[in-house]
């Protein structure tokens, strides 16, 4: 028993695991943990706000219902590229968000249920479309790609070259631009997404149109997760929505903090899940969503401790 | 009442307001006058609808029928005349923002999208909090706060509002004497610098100490008039019908007003 446990694990060679991948093909090495890093931070700043407003099982739905809609994408364009995955990808983000509203007032059915029910009923119809068009032999999705993701084949995309230079893998140049439009929508609009976040009876009593935010944050939560989608997978996106945000959450009660937080739990957690990655010789999204998980670990950890500290000097004193 | 239903002057003026809750219908036929000035209690028993009127008002509920104007005009273009203190329970303390962050929210209405407060709009915040006396808690996280001080929180926002009408829902629930007496002393003031103030109240014992016109309510209009006037055992039976326990208060209440 021992023995099979220990074989799974490969000894721990600290030239193997930290050095080799960084001067054998950096290259490699860059590209994956980069695009590792753009997807948790742009989901995990996402994610903040769903773990604000209570609606972190939305983003588990948006995330199920991409594969429906990248189908749909096809059946309407009858080809797929990055802009249908998109179209369709939006569109199925919306069709869940109304669908679950839709179920939620229209029967007795609570908001949980109400989304479970309309995510993976869009999820089984996706997967009904897509075997039937498979067997007609004219589409053809690699389910455990939607599933799991390919992060590690990231780096053998052909590079996007501009004026002779190679830039990089378009995965990952688009994965830094949904970061980059994170960034900036939520620096512009950031009273906007608070006040509504915070208090929807005063922003609407301001004259703000609480809806419009509401599906403006649930549409860039679709286009940032079909970005994540190839390198991640559909499960794995949701765990990028929602780690980094309670990890910032363990260690912060300001909202500017967390969110930098975030950031810098991206950027950890892909580091240190590659190298888990390749010690293991395991998936690497899955190592960097279980690296993640370690790190949201510790900080809670921490948190209890640092509490049980303040509450065993307010007694002393 | 004014016949053309669009005098300026009147801080709200409500006609036959119907507000439904899932096809079931909370507020009826509604008509209600307040004039410029007023300090004026609410009061209903449970479920009378006092917060669905103060909503209603807003259009954070939709109206099934009828029509409310704020200052002669519909509600969204007077938006910025109005100052909204929600009940304290209707929103997460848990959430990761400081007394300050909540107090800038009321300045948010006069700012234009995407812009941020202003070090003026921080300066407004800040006096603000002076008046409740919370300024030394301004970068404190909002769930340290006792309930008498997130209630002075919500207060100070909305003053920062710097409204002419201010709407309050149940702003003496769940807060110390203190509290209470602070509040009550600030809204005179603001009276007395001639806004209106609609709150929603629900202690029979202290209204007519507190507010000088009264709105009585039970998903019908019962009364609305001077409290001198209408806190009558009378209208009261009327608006709590034959709820004992309640009855019994009211008639402390008007022992104590006698």
């Amino acid at each position: 028993m021992i023995a099979h446990l220990r074989a799974l694990f490969p000894p721990f060679d600290w030239h193997r695991v930290i050095v080799e991948p960084w001067s054998a093909d950096p290259a490699i090495s860059l590209w994956i943990v980069l695009m590792g890093f753009f997807v948790a931070a742009a989901c995990g700043l996402v994610g903040n706000y769903l773990l604000l407003r209570r609606m972190a099982l939305v983003g588990d739905a948006i995330s199920h219902s991409i594969l429906p809609g990248l189908v749909l994408a096809f059946l309407i364009f009858r080809h797929t590229n990055i802009w249908t995955a998109f179209a369709g990808a939006l569109g199925a983000g919306f069709a869940t968000v109304l669908l679950i509203e839709f179920i939620h007032k229209q029967s007795r059915v609570k908001a949980d249920a109400a989304i479970c029910i309309a995510f993976t009923v869009l999820f089984a119809a996706g997967v009904v479309l897509m075997s039937l068009l498979e067997t007609k032999g004219s589409f053809h999705i690699d389910a455990e790609c939607v599933l799991y993701g390919e992060i590690a084949f990231v780096p053998l995309e052909p590079p996007v070259v501009w004026g002779g230079i190679g830039l990089g893998p378009p995965s990952v140049l688009r994965m830094g631009g949904m970061l980059v439009l994170v960034l900036v929508l939520i620096t512009a609009f950031y009273k906007e997404l608070l006040v509504t976040s915070f208090d929807p009876g005063l922003s609407r009593s301001l004259g703000m149109n609480t809806g419009l935010w509401h599906y403006g944050l649930m549409g860039v939560l679709a286009l940032v997760v079909v970005s994540a989608f190839e390198a991640v997978g559909a499960i794995l996106a949701v765990a990028m929505l929602i780690v980094p945000a309670m990890f910032a959450a363990q260690l912060s009660n300001r909202l500017p903090v967390r969110l930098g937080l975030t950031i810098i739990h991206a950027a950890v957690s892909s580091l240190l899940g590659y190298h888990l990655s390749v010690w293991l010789q395991c998936s690497t999204a899955g190592a960097m969503v279980v690296a993640g998980a370690g790190l949201f670990t510790a900080a809670w950890v921490a948190g209890l401790w640092h509490t049980a500290a303040l509450r065993l000097r307010s007694r002393n004193s | 009442m004014s016949a053309s239903g669009t005098d300026p002057a009147l801080p709200l003026e409500i006609h036959d307001l119907t507000v439904a809750y899932h096809k079931k219908p909370v507020l009826y036929g509604i008509d209600l006058e307040i004039p410029a000035g007023k300090l004026v209690g609410v009061v209903g028993p449970n479920g009378a609808g006092k917060s669905t009127l103060i909503k209603a008002i807003m259009g954070l509920l939709p109206a099934s029928s009828g029509w409310v104007k704020v200052f002669g005009k519909p509600y969204r273009e007077s938006c910025h005349r109005v100052g909204y203190v929600p009940q304290r329970e209707s929103v997460d303390w848990d959430f990761p923002v400081s007394v300050m962050d909540v107090v800038l929210m009321g300045r948010y209405g006069r700012l234009r999208l995407a812009q941020r407060p202003t070090r003026h709009d921080r300066e407004i915040a800040r006096e603000c909090l002076e008046k409740v006396r919370m300024l030394p808690f301004a970068n404190r996280q909002i769930g340290n706060l006792s309930g008498g001080q997130q209630q002075r929180v919500f207060l100070a926002r909305a003053l920062a509002q710097e409204s002419d009408l201010y709407l309050m829902d149940e702003p003496f629930v769940g807060v110390d004497a203190a509290t209470e007496t602070a509040i009550i002393t600030l809204l005179r003031e603001l009276q007395s610098r001639g806004k209106t103030l609609i709150v929603v109240h629900h202690d029979l014992s202290s209204v007519r100490e507190y507010f000088d016109m009264l709105v009585l309510l039970n998903m019908r209009l019962v009364a609305a008039g001077p409290t001198r006037e209408i806190f009558t055992q009378e209208i009261l039976q009327a608006t709590y019908g034959g709820r004992l326990t309640i009855l019994s208060d009211v008639a402390q209440a008007i022992g104590e007003g006698g």
